[in-house]
């Protein structure tokens, strides 16, 4: 059997082993994240939710999800 | 009939009829706070941006308590401490759903909370080149009011006291003075105790307060939220009323003639 090669990444300052092949698209299908919700940070630019298909991810990428919770 | 004329709050040419915003902090579920909002009458809510939990999905979101079709969520950059942090939290706010209408908050002291005036302006600045309606948070200083109004501020929104204080407006001169230079939206922000703090601010003759902890943290949050409804109610017509003035003696309210 094939070995998938595996990646780490940084998602919501958390460390996270994903497959290399990855791509943020699918990543974030994978965590059931409601795109119309969030905002996305990939090394601290935000990303175009409507380009999200064709962004591939690194090795050591940082990547931030943010959302509206309750607030002052 | 009595002749108040009816007059909307407007903030970068949004017409509310509420004059009372309120924060969705502090709240003990969403439910509640959902709640509190709608006996609030409140049309603009706070809200903040964080990560998203990722472990924990099913955690409730905000956004399926409070609509923000129907409510206007205004994006806070609470927890900010400098305009690097305050920027990028607005830029990643606008992103999540077209948000221009924001607020902006850096903090200067962990301690008292108070608005870092420098990195505050140099934020508001940038904001507006940027196409935000921005609404600012401030210390009640009228030389830095009007600075931020020059720098593109679309509403003015000084203390009362420190957040989440509940002291009240400590400095009646100055907003009054604040008041009386800007044709900006005037909101009172933060430090309101109980409703008839928000009385006062109103019959200082701001145009709205934004109350959170007050509400959120009462001992009874839904019936605080209506008294501070009716209060900001209350404050604005009394304003539009045109107060007595005030004298030293007294003044008897009986004729003086006739008396037997």
């Amino acid at each position: 059997m094939k070995k998938i090669k595996k990646i780490k990444i940084k998602l919501n300052g958390k460390i996270k082993s994903i497959n290399q092949d990855s791509n943020l698209s699918l990543m974030l299908k994978n965590l059931k994240i409601p795109l119309n919700k969030v905002a996305i940070e990939l090394n601290e630019e935000i990303i175009d939710k409507k380009k999200i298909n064709k962004i591939k991810l690194n090795k050591n990428d940082k990547i931030e999800i943010v959302h509206f919770i309750g607030g002052g | 009939m009595v002749n108040l004329k009816k007059d909307n709050l407007i903030i970068a040419n949004k017409k509310f009829n509420s004059r009372l915003i309120v924060g969705t902090g502090k709240y003990k579920s969403m439910p509640e706070c959902a709640k509190a909002i709608k006996l609030s009458g409140a049309e603009i809510v706070t809200v903040a941006v964080r990560r998203v939990n990722i472990s924990d999905k099913n955690k409730p979101l905000l956004m399926d308590y409070v609509d923000p079709k129907k409510i206007t969520y205004l994006p806070n950059t609470a927890g900010c401490f400098n305009s690097k942090e305050a920027l990028r939290t607005l830029r990643l706010a606008r992103e999540i759903g077209g948000w221009k209408l924001v607020k902006l908050e850096v903090l200067g002291d962990k301690k008292n909370l108070f608005p870092d005036m420098i990195e505050t302006l140099k934020s508001t600045e940038v904001l507006a080149k940027e196409g935000f309606k921005v609404m600012v948070y401030c210390n009640d200083d009228p030389l830095m009011a009007k600075r931020l109004e020059n720098s593109g501020a679309d509403a003015i929104m000084p203390l009362a006291a420190p957040i989440g204080s509940g002291l009240g407006i400590q400095n009646k001169i100055n907003i009054q003075i604040i008041r009386k230079q800007t044709k900006l939206p005037l909101i009172i922000d933060a430090g309101l105790g109980q409703a008839s703090d928000a009385t006062i601010a109103m019959e200082l003759g701001c145009d709205g307060v934004l109350v959170n902890t007050a509400i959120a943290k009462a001992k009874k949050p839904f019936e605080m939220a209506l008294a501070f409804k009716n209060a900001v109610i209350a404050g604005r017509q009394s304003f539009q009323s045109g107060r007595i003035d005030k004298i030293l003696m007294g003044n008897p309210s009986s004729p003086s003639k006739g008396i037997i």
